[in-house]
C-alpha cells in the first residue's frame, strides 16, 4: 500500500552530497589508501533531514522510495573517483539514487509503485520543442540536460532540485515513472534500472547472429548484460570474464558458455577465435592476431579497456557500459586493427523487430523472465549508510551482487536477504534546508 | 648372486617407514600395520656385450622376416623410425639403446650401398624433440651425420602432403601414417620397451600417425575398455593398434621391427636408496637420503625440477629382438615381464602410490597437474593385469605436490584446458563431445605443434582419457600433499597427509579398510589373482 507524505510528517530524511573540496579529497585519498566504500565516513556525504522538494512544475509528482540501489557510479562518486566531465552537468547539493522503486503520490499514478527512469531530458525539463535525442525517444542522449526548469543534472539523483533515491521522498516527473506490476516485488523493481542500462547495451551492441562476444566484468551490470545478450541477441559463444566465485556462478546461470578468471582473457578469447598468437619470451601469450568480434566493458577501467583491445579481432567493436573515468590507454591497436569503441548509456527507446520499444519496457520483462531480483543481496536502513556502501564496494569479494537501501516502515528486523539489521539509527542527523 | 624376484610385504610393528616418491622429493611413511607393500623385482642382468647381441639380432630375426642385412640393397629407400622423448624413464646414461641400435642398422646400410636413408623421431602428437635431445638418443656420430643434411626428421602429424592414407580397419578405423615412412622399401622401427603397452604395432600404427588415425584408439571408449592398458589380452587400445598394424602390413609397408628391453636400473649412486627394500639401507643410504632430503627442502622447486631432470638412468639393455612386428613383440613381452612380474593374491580397499617428478609428457618440463592424473590413474593403476590392485569402488591415494604450473612452451593447450574446460566439467564423455575437435584443430595448437616445441592441442584431452579405467572403476581419488585448488580443480580430494588421506578413504571403503603400497621405483606390474 501507498505510503503518503502526511503519514511521514513534512521533512524528508535523505544522504545529501555535498560540494565540500577538502571532504572530497579526503574520500578520494581514503578511498585510493583503503578501498572503494572507505571514504564514505569522511566524504561529503551526509545523512540530513530537509524541506520537501518543491514541485518544479506541471507534470511532477512526489515519489516515496520504498527500495533504492546502490550503483557503481554511486561508489565512483563517494569515491572522489567521478570524471570532472560530470561537474557541469550535476548540481550540488543533490541527494544520489537513481535505481528506485518508490510509492508515487499524485497524478495519474498517484497511490501506485513506480520504477524511475531517472534521466532528466527535455519533457521533464519543460524544454519544448524537445531535442533531436528526445524526440526520438532516446533520452540517454537529451542535449539539454543542464537547461529548463530544473538545475544541471543528467539524472535524478545528481540534481538538487529534485531530490534522490536514497530518501524518504523525491520529486519526479511522470514521464519519468513506469508503473509497477502488482504481482512483481519491491526486489525485482529495483533491479529495472540497471537492467534497462545493460537492455540497451546489448542492444546497442548491434550483434550479428553468431557473434562470439566476450563480457568483461560481472558486478551487476555485468550481470545483467548477460541476462540480456541472452534474451535479446544471438551471440555464438559468450564468455564472461569474472574474478569471484558467486558472480562466476551467476553468470553461468544466467547465460554464459564459459566463465573464465581475469588474466585468463586472452587464452580465452584465444581459444573462442582461433586465433593464432604472438608468443611472450615465457611462452606464454603476448598478444592475440584475431580475437572476438565483440568485447563488452562493464568494469571501465584503464586496465579493462587495455583487455579489451587485447581481445577483440581487427575491425572488432566494443562497447564500453561500465562508467570510465580518466583512463590511460595505448590506442595503436585500435588504430592498427580498426577497432570500433562506444560507449552505451542510459536507455529510451529499442529498435525491435516488433517495432520501437520503451528500454524499461523490455527490462521489466527480462527482470521477470531471468528472475533478476535474485541479484539483490542485501538491504541497509538509511541510517546505516556505512555499512552499506561498504558492502556495495566489497559485494563482488562478499559474494554479493546488489546492495538496496531499504525505505519500507516494515524493513526492521532481520533482513531477509543478506542478513543486515534493518532500522534503528546508528548515525545522528543534522537538519538542513534543501535549498 | 642372482636378482630376487618381486614380493610382497606385510607390514608389521618393525617395518621401517616406506620411501614414497612425492614429485621433486621423498616422503617417508610409516604404513599402518597389515598393509601389503608390493616390491618389483630387483634389476635383471644386463646383456654381456649390447652392441654384439643387436648385430646378432639383426642377423637371426623373429617370425618370418629375412635378417636385415638381405632387406637392404642400393638404390632402396630406407627409414628408420626410432622412439622419442618419453621413453625411457629416465632418460638413459648414453649410449642410448637407440644410438647402439641405429648405428648397427647405418651400418649395414652403408655396407649394402643404402644411400637414401632418413631417421624420423615418431612423435605421434608429442612435442618436437630438441637438437641436444635429438642428440642424445641417437649419439653424435649419427646425429652429425643426418641432421645437417636435413635426414633427420621428426613426424609431423599436421602435414597433410607428408601423409598417406592406407585405408579402413574392418572396424572402420582410419590408418593415415607417415607419407615416407610408408612409400620406403623397408622402414625400421626402433624401440625401447619400458612397458608392455609399449611397442608391437603400436610403434608405427601410433608413433607415425595421424589425428585422423590416432582418434581410433586415443578416446574415451576405447581407454574405458583396455582393462588393462598393460594387459595384452584385455587391451581394446591393442586391438586398435593391431588391427591397424595388420592394414599396414597388408597395404605393402614393410617393417623390419626392432625392439629393446631394459632393466630397472632406474637411478644412479648417489639415489642409489630409490632402488633398495628400506629394510636393507645401508649407512650409507641412510645418510644419502638424509642429505638427498636435507638438500631437497632447502631448494626452490625449479631448482630441483632441473636437478631431478638432469638425472641419466644407468639402465642396461637386457634383450634385443628384430624382425616381424608380432613376433618380435610376443619376446619382448617375455623380457619385460621376466623383469617386472609380481603375483600378488588378491585386491585391496585402498591402493597408495607415490608418484615422481617424471612420466613420459614432462621430460625437461613441468609435471602439471594432468600429467599428475595420467601418471597415477592412467600409467601406475594400470601397472596390473588379472584384476585391478584396488577393488571396484575403492579408493586410490597418490602422493604428489601437483603444483597449479604448467610450461606454456610445451603445454599450451593444457592451460587452455586446465583453466577452462575442467573449470566447466570433469566428465570425459562430455569433454570429448563438446571440445575435442576445436582442441585437435585449433590453429594456433597446430602451429605450435609444428614449428615450437608443444604438444599437439589436443593431447591433454587423451591424457584425461587415458584416466577413463581407473575414474569408472575408483570409488574415490586422493592426492597427498598436492595444490588444493589444482586437486579438487580435477575432481580429487586433498588430503594434507598420508593419515588425513586414509580418513579420508574410509568415507568411501568403511573403517579398517584393506591397505596396498605400490613401492616404485622399481617399475613392476602386478599379477593379480
Amino acid at each position: 500500500m501507498a505510503r503518503h507524505l502526511d503519514e511521514e510528517g513534512v521533512r524528508v530524511k535523505a544522504l545529501q552530497f555535498e560540494r565540500n573540496m577538502p571532504r572530497f579529497a579526503a574520500a578520494r585519498v581514503a578511498s585510493a589508501l583503503v578501498g572503494s566504500g572507505k571514504g564514505v565516513k569522511i566524504g561529503p556525504l551526509e545523512l540530513v533531514e530537509l524541506e520537501p522538494f518543491d514541485l518544479p512544475g506541471e507534470g511532477w509528482v512526489r515519489v516515496h522510495p520504498r527500495l533504492a540501489g546502490i550503483c557503481g557510479s554511486d561508489l565512483a562518486t563517494l569515491d572522489g573517483r567521478s570524471s570532472r566531465y560530470f561537474e557541469p552537468i550535476v548540481s550540488f547539493p543533490f541527494v544520489p539514487g537513481h535505481e528506485v522503486v518508490g510509492d508515487v503520490e499524485g497524478g495519474t499514478l498517484d497511490g501506485k509503485r513506480a520504477v524511475l527512469e531517472p534521466v532528466l531530458g527535455c519533457q521533464a525539463r519543460g524544454i519544448d520543442p524537445p531535442c533531436q535525442g528526445c524526440a526520438a525517444g532516446h533520452k540517454g542522449a537529451c542535449e539539454r540536460i543542464a537547461f529548463g526548469h530544473v538545475r544541471p543534472g543528467l539524472q535524478t539523483g545528481y540534481c538538487r532540485d529534485t531530490g534522490g533515491g536514497w530518501s524518504t521522498g523525491f520529486v519526479a516527473h511522470e514521464s519519468q515513472l513506469h508503473e509497477v506490476p502488482t504481482d512483481m516485488s519491491d526486489e525485482a523493481a529495483v533491479m529495472v534500472e540497471p537492467v534497462a542500462c545493460a537492455v540497451h547495451a546489448a542492444l546497442a551492441a548491434k550483434i550479428a547472429g553468431g557473434e562470439r562476444v566476450v563480457v568483461l566484468g560481472a558486478g551487476t551490470l555485468g550481470l545483467c548484460v548477460i541476462a540480456a545478450l541472452r534474451a535479446l541477441c544471438l551471440p555464438g559463444a559468450l564468455v564472461v570474464v569474472a574474478k569471484h566465485p558467486a558472480q562466476r556462478n551467476l553468470a553461468r546461470d544466467l547465460g554464459a558458455d564459459q566463465v573464465v578468471k581475469p588474466g585468463e582473457h586472452k587464452r580465452a578469447a584465444r581459444r573462442l577465435s582461433g586465433s593464432l598468437a604472438l608468443e611472450s619470451s615465457d611462452g606464454g601469450i603476448e598478444r592475440l592476431t584475431g580475437g572476438v568480434d565483440l568485447v563488452i566493458d562493464c568494469v571501465g577501467t584503464s586496465d579493462s579497456l587495455a583487455q579489451c583491445l587485447d581481445i577483440v579481432r581487427p575491425s572488432g567493436r566494443v562497447v564500453l557500459v561500465g562508467m570510465p573515468g580518466v583512463v590511460k590507454l595505448d590506442l595503436a591497436p585500435l588504430w592498427q586493427r580498426e577497432i570500433e569503441i562506444r560507449g552505451a548509456y542510459a536507455y529510451g527507446c529499442e529498435e525491435r523487430p516488433e517495432g520501437p520499444r520503451s528500454t524499461f519496457e523490455i527490462a521489466l520483462q527480462l527482470v521477470r523472465q531471468a528472475h533478476l531480483e535474485r541479484l539483490v543481496s542485501a538491504r541497509y536502513a538509511l541510517e546505516n549508510y556505512e555499512d552499506a556502501v561498504a558492502h556495495a564496494a566489497s559485494a563482488g569479494r562478499r559474494g554479493a551482487v546488489k546492495i538496496v537501501f531499504d525505505l519500507r516502515k516494515a524493513g526492521s528486523g532481520k533482513d531477509a536477504f543478506g542478513g543486515q539489521e534493518v532500522g534503528g539509527p546508528r548515525v545522528a542527523t543534522t537538519t538542513k534546508e534543501a535549498k | 648372486m642372482s636378482p630376487r624376484p618381486g614380493f610382497v610385504l606385510e607390514v608389521d610393528r618393525s617395518t621401517p617407514a616406506t620411501l614414497m616418491w612425492h614429485g621433486e622429493g621423498f616422503r617417508l611413511e610409516k604404513l599402518p600395520v597389515g598393509t601389503r607393500v608390493v616390491y618389483g623385482p630387483e634389476p635383471i642382468d644386463a646383456l654381456k656385450d649390447p652392441d654384439q647381441a643387436i648385430r646378432n639380432a639383426l642377423e637371426h630375426p623373429l617370425g618370418d622376416s629375412q635378417p636385415l642385412r638381405t632387406l637392404l640393397f642400393a638404390g632402396m629407400r630406407l627409414t628408420i623410425a626410432f622412439d622419442d622423448i618419453s621413453l625411457p624413464l629416465p632418460p638413459m646414461r648414453p649410449p642410448d639403446a637407440r644410438q647402439r641400435v641405429i648405428e648397427a642398422v647405418l651400418d649395414l646400410a652403408a655396407e649394402a650401398g643404402v644411400d637414401d636413408v632418413v631417421l624420423i623421431a615418431a612423435l605421434a602428437l608429442h612435442r618436437r624433440m630438441t637438437d641436444p635431445e635429438l642428440r642424445h638418443a641417437l649419439g653424435d656420430r649419427v646425429f652429425e651425420a643426418f641432421a645437417p643434411n636435413g635426414l633427420l626428421l621428426q613426424h609431423d602429424a599436421e602435414d597433410p602432403s607428408n601423409l598417406v592414407h592406407l585405408g579402413l580397419t574392418d572396424q572402420g578405423e582410419d590408418v593415415e601414417i607417415n607419407r615416407r615412412a610408408a612409400e620406403s622399401d623397408l622402414l625400421v622401427y626402433v624401440n625401447i620397451n619400458l612397458v608392455p603397452m609399449d611397442g608391437g604395432h603400436k610403434s608405427v600404427a601410433t608413433g607415425l600417425a595421424s589425428y585422423k588415425s590416432l582418434k581410433h584408439h586415443h578416446n574415451v571408449r576405447t581407454l574405458m575398455n583396455s582393462r588393462s592398458l598393460m594387459d595384452e589380452h584385455h587391451s581394446e587400445l591393442r586391438n586398435s593398434n593391431w588391427r591397424m598394424g595388420r592394414l599396414i602390413a597388408a597395404s605393402g609397408v614393410k617393417i623390419f621391427q626392432i625392439e629393446t628391453t631394459l632393466n630397472t636400473k632406474t637411478f644412479p649412486e648417489q639415489l642409489g636408496f630409490l632402488q633398495k627394500r628400506e629394510w636393507e639401507w645401508s649407512v650409507r643410504d641412510r645418510a644419502s637420503f638424509l642429505a638427498a632430503s636435507s638438500a631437497l627442502a632447502r631448494t626452490p622447486v625449479g631448482l630441483s625440477r632441473k636437478i631431478f631432470h638432469s638425472v641419466q638412468a644407468p639402465h642396461d639393455i637386457t634383450s634385443v629382438q628384430t624382425g616381424e612386428v608380432e613376433a618380435v613383440h610376443r619376446s619382448t613381452l617375455d623380457n619385460i615381464y621376466r623383469q617386472q612380474s609380481v603375483a600378488v593374491s588378491g585386491q585391496t580397499d585402498v591402493l597408495t602410490m607415490g608418484l615422481p617428478y617424471i612420466c613420459p609428457y614432462n621430460v625437461n618440463s613441468t609435471m602439471n597437474p594432468i600429467l599428475v592424473a595420467c601418471l597415477g590413474l592412467g600409467y601406475f593403476f594400470n601397472l596390473y593385469r588379472g584384476k585391478p590392485l584396488v577393488r571396484e569402488g575403492g579408493v586410490l591415494i597418490m602422493s604428489h605436490p601437483t603444483p597449479w604450473e604448467f610450461n606454456p612452451v610445451h603445454h599450451p593447450s593444457y592451460i587452455d584446458f586446465f583453466e577452462q574446460v575442467l573449470a566447466e566439467t570433469t566428465d570425459m564423455f562430455e569433454i570429448e563431445a563438446k571440445y575435442e575437435e576445436s582442441f585437435a584443430t585449433d590453429p594456433w595448437y597446430v602451429h605450435l605443434y609444428r614449428t615450437s616445441y608443444a604438444y599437439h592441442g589436443v593431447h591433454p584431452l587423451y591424457m584425461w582419457y587415458w584416466c577413463a579405467h581407473a575414474m569408472a572403476h575408483l570409488g574415490r581419488v586422493i592426492i597427498v600433499g598436492g595444490d588444493r585448488a589444482a586437486v579438487r580443480r580435477m575432481g580429487f580430494s586433498p588430503a594434507s597427509t598420508l593419515n588425513d588421506a586414509l580418513e579420508l578413504a574410509e568415507d568411501v571403503v568403511g573403517r579398517d579398510p584393506t591397505i596396498t603400497h605400490l613401492h616404485a621405483p622399481p617399475l613392476l606390474l602386478a599379477d593379480v589373482t
